[in-house]
């Protein structure tokens, strides 16, 4: 055995709870006067107390420090989860984002008490344009998904500015991530979907038959999440453009493109990024990202506010910009997470950005010819190097599924690869081993999936055996009433 | 040997391990994996980027520009408005710097993930009890977005396409929620304040509903720090009119006055930052979501976390449950788009309340009410100052009304000494040259003081 994940049996927080203990006694001036809450409060609005838990402070800390072992993560091992870029995140930008000029920043400041700040957020702005090649990156999104919302809502804005309400139909293909045609739903589109073609990838034809006088635009995910540069890009984006419609493009592959090419070189009008992907910031358990959003030219006037500009030697932010859609968040993006971003694109520089695709294209494919292609086939783009990531679908006849392969690999203390996505592979499993992982564990990856295959036809919910608990039942889970705990 | 501070992020950028990944490949350069992309859009010359800066460079000058910010210890923070100086206790950041939490993402394995499922299952079970609510998920990014999408929740609910909006909410809310309503034709009307009380208008109100009424949203305490005492009231009428109810709360205000779903409220929403996660200028927060009626759960945006067993029945565990109604599923027909949310800010509340517990979290109420109501009879002393300028009951922050002085000037001045305080309020309040001020458990008697004889210099 090569892994055991620490086990505890840790009760609920309010299975701990004693009366009458206390953590932590919040600082209080004793030399203020009291003023009693039924002195100064609406007796309507009275509350007696709040069922919290009671705990000591080496309680509290025990027990999520208990939790904590029982969470895998990208410093203990390998997590190629595809799509997610779950590389090294620089421990660095943690002690640099911890100092009290960022964590005690007020939002709503004086501009001029927090020009270090600002200084750094805009210099972060001119390296995402330089990355990208827009001409203006909105801050504001707090994730991907945030920053795709931002994007729609502009091309429905800029389209609505020019008269043309009557575009309101988003193009996405059958391989896009969810968010995609849920992000173009809630700004009101109504979704088209085209299917790729045989290789994976989108055909300029395919994409023309889609097109009608009421396309607003196209969401792309380049490469694909089959990993696969789209080929035929640039003639996709004449086409849209032809149709009067908007390019959108979906950052969260960009960690195969640093310094290779650029959005706007291929006919991209806006695009997002995800800071938690491709520049380094931590994925938090699920979150803080984000997702700054950039545009081209005159659609650039669309950005969400606030934007940071620069007068002189100043920083402010500008909130009074006429066709903008507005704000997506209260305060500006998640400003602790792009401090981190913007270390990181300073540790790696340019050379750095450029090596982090190579190598983590490189790291893909040598994964790729590792595998035993008789366990793990690509149906789709045959004789065509992949990009940042590879899909394989797991042959079911001889195995059973791609969810017995994940489960089983936990036990050897690497993470699953992401599963039954994208939609149009069967038994898909999408391994991303990022640029951050050495050659031997990419090796030692391979070797096990080869190894497990065929030898879990006939599991029967035993795998993983080494995690914390054994195999979930999810559909017990799914009564509402198991959302929160009754005291 | 390769050169560059950057190396020790790239465990193959060496000549061994590269010879054998390209041999494998059958490669003889990097570059001929990437030549499917087409010549004319290749970077020519590489990123007008810096090259690397070591880790120490870095720090000096990051440090350095951080430094020159202005802010507490170097400073004193009187803001409030949505995001609110307290302090944070040492213990949560440590468990929050715990690498096995921060380091991971989205337990899609959960028998590998379960530290994280547990804690946000724990964070939703504290809110719940915290908000007198049912379900809550298990983060959306701020207060805003939180409102925004309780608004389209409320819509999509009833069917409705109107929505009321409180005059005396917070306007970055205000601005988010129409940001969200505009593109799917939701009408978003504003109702009137109190010019006395800063409580909503209740006659006003209620002549505002009508049958196109998808729901109503308000915020205790409001914009103006001041205590919504007829909150039943606001939702009986809305109720009556078969309208939804949307409050957004603080939650620290929590400790003392009554939880939204005891007094109607059908979805909550609000800010968690004062639950042990730091101002970071705006964000990372922790945009709280939460509903009365388990039922509406299954029309909530966001992650849930749910209670299960192993499959063997003989172990509690927990799961991503109800992901049906998510976009990885549900794609276009989801009830949101959201995926990454802020669930490491939602381990910080859960760990900054049990910390606290039932005895720290509510002294802490109290020390909070008291300071502030020291400090608003400390500013009422002095000259052409309404202190406070409503007269409804206040928790933390309250409005400040200037009779000769202009805001601006004030908040610039006050900025200028080292004190960020006073907040302008926007003219269209229609209140005339106000600021908003906020006291928690950091300001001591002498912060205050500070703050007075300041003020005493600056205002006319």
């Amino acid at each position: 055995m090569n892994f055991r994940q620490a086990k505890w049996k840790e009760p609920m927080l309010n299975e701990l709870s004693f009366d009458g203990r206390v953590g932590f006694v919040p600082p209080k001036d004793k030399k203020i006067p009291v003023t009693r809450p039924e002195d100064a409060l609406p007796k309507s609005m009275l509350r007696d107390s709040v069922p919290l838990p009671e705990l000591s402070q080496l309680q509290v800390l025990r027990h999520f420090n208990r939790l904590s072992q029982m969470n895998f993560s990208v410093e203990l091992g390998m997590y190629p989860l595809g799509s997610c870029t779950m590389k090294y995140n620089p421990k660095v930008s943690e002690y640099i984002a911890s100092h009290h000029g960022m964590r005690n920043a007020h939002p709503l400041q004086h501009y001029s008490t927090v020009q270090g700040l600002l200084s750094i957020l805009y210099e972060l702005e001119l390296m995402l344009r330089e990355i990208t090649g827009m001409s203006r990156f909105s801050l504001a999104p707090a994730a991907g998904a945030h920053g795709e919302l931002a994007g729609v809502l502009m091309i429905k804005k800029y389209l609505s500015d020019l008269g043309l309400e009557k575009k309101d139909e988003i193009i996405i293909p059958d391989s896009a991530h969810g968010t995609n045609p849920a992000s173009a739903s809630m700004a009101g589109f109504r979704v088209v979907k085209v299917d790729s073609d045989e290789r994976g990838m989108l055909s300029a034809s395919n994409v023309e038959k889609a097109i009608t006088e009421r396309t607003a635009g196209m969401m792309l995910t380049v490469p694909n999440t089959l990993g696969l540069f789209e080929g035929e890009v640039l003639e996709i984006s004449e086409k849209i453009h032809n149709a009067g419609g908007l390019m959108y493009y979906d950052g969260a592959n960009m960690n195969a493109l640093l310094g290779k090419t650029r959005p706007a070189e291929l006919g991209f009008d806006i695009c997002h990024l995800n800071l938690h992907k491709t520049f380094g910031t931590p994925h938090g358990g699920g979150g803080p990202g984000a997702g700054p959003v950039g545009a081209r030219g005159k659609v650039s006037e669309y950005l969400p506010v606030p934007l940071i500009e620069k007068e002189g030697e100043n920083y402010r932010l500008d909130f009074s910009r006429s066709r903008s859609i507005g704000m997506i968040k209260g305060f500006m993006g998640n400003p602790a997470v792009l401090l981190r971003a913007y270390c990181y694109i300073r540790l790696m520089g340019r050379e750095g950005l450029d090596d982090v695709s190579s190598f983590s294209v490189l790291a893909a494919n040598y994964l790729w010819k590792l595998l035993d292609g008789k366990a793990y086939t690509t149906k789709h783009g045959r004789g065509i190097w992949r990009k940042h990531e590879v899909v394989v679908s797991v042959n079911s006849e001889e195995q059973g599924s791609a969810m017995r392969i994940a489960k089983a690999i936990l036990d050897e203390g690497y993470h699953s690869p992401t599963t039954y996505f994208p939609l149009i592979v069967r038994e898909a499993l999408m391994i991303e081993p990022t640029e951050a992982e050495p050659v031997e564990l990419i090796e030692s990856y391979a070797r096990l999936l080869n190894e497990l295959f065929g030898k879990l036809k006939d599991d029967k919910g035993v795998f993983p055996r080494n995690t914390a608990v054994g195999r979930i039942d999810e559909a017990k889970a799914s009564h509402p009433l198991t959302l929160r705990l009754h005291w | 040997m390769e050169e560059g501070s950057h190396i020790p992020f790239l465990p193959n950028k060496n000549a061994k391990a590269v010879k054998k990944m390209m041999e494998k490949l059958g490669i003889a350069s990097v570059e001929e994996l990437f030549a499917d992309i087409p010549g004319s859009v290749r970077v020519k010359g590489g990123l007008n980027l810096e090259e690397a800066t070591d880790e120490y460079t870095l720090r000096r000058e990051v440090e350095k520009k951080l430094s020159s910010n202005l802010t507490y210890p170097d400073a004193l923070c009187f803001l409030g408005g949505g995001v609110w100086h307290h302090y944070v206790p040492a213990v949560v950041d440590s468990i929050v710097s715990r690498q096995e939490f921060y380091t991971s993402y989205t337990p899609y394995q959960p028998e590998i993930s379960q530290g994280m499922l547990q804690v946000l299952f724990e964070y939703q079970s504290l809110m719940c009890d915290l908000l007198c609510m049912e379900a809550c998920n298990s983060s959306m990014y701020d207060w805003a977005s939180a409102a925004a999408e309780a608004v389209r929740m409320a819509v999509r609910i009833t069917g409705r396409k109107k929505v009321l909006v409180a005059g005396n909410v917070g306007p970055e809310r205000k601005s988010v929620i129409k940001t969200y309503s505009w593109p799917v034709g939701i009408e978003v009307k504003e109702i009137a304040f109190d010019k006395e009380t800063g409580e909503v208008d209740i006659g006003g109100l209620e002549a505002s509903f009508d049958s196109e009424t998808a729901a109503v949203y308000f915020e205790n305490p409001n914009y103006f720090g001041v205590i919504e005492s007829q909150a039943n009231t606001i939702s009986e009428i809305a109720h009556r009119n078969g309208s939804i109810v949307i409050t957004g709360i603080e939650p620290l205000s929590l400790s003392l006055i009554k939880g939204p779903g005891s007094y109607g409220a059908d979805i909550a929403v609000g800010e968690g930052q004062p639950m042990g996660i730091h101002m970071n200028y705006g964000g990372p927060h922790l945009g709280i979501f939460a509903v009365k009626d388990v039922k509406l759960a299954r029309s909530m945006p966001g992650r849930l976390i749910g209670m299960t067993t192993t499959l063997d029945g003989s172990e509690r565990a927990f799961t991503m449950v109800l992901q049906s109604r998510e976009q990885h599923i549900r794609r276009e027909g989801a009830t949101s788009n959201i995926c990454t949310n802020q669930a490491l800010m939602a381990l910080a509340a859960a760990s900054y309340l049990s910390l606290l517990g039932k005895r720290g979290f509510r002294e802490l109420g109290e020390t909070i009410i008291s300071t502030s109501h020291y400090a608003a009879k400390r500013l009422s002393e002095i000259k052409n100052l309404i202190s406070p300028l409503f007269r409804g009951s206040f928790f933390q922050d309250f409005v400040v009304g200037y009779r000769n002085s202009d805001s601006n000037y004030i908040f610039r001045e006050l900025a200028a000494r080292r004190i960020n305080a006073g907040y302008p309020l926007s003219e269209s309040f229609g209140v005339g040259m106000a600021g908003l001020y906020s006291f928690t458990e950091v300001h001591t008697s002498e912060d205050i003081e500070i703050l007075a004889k300041n003020l005493e210099d600056v205002v006319r």
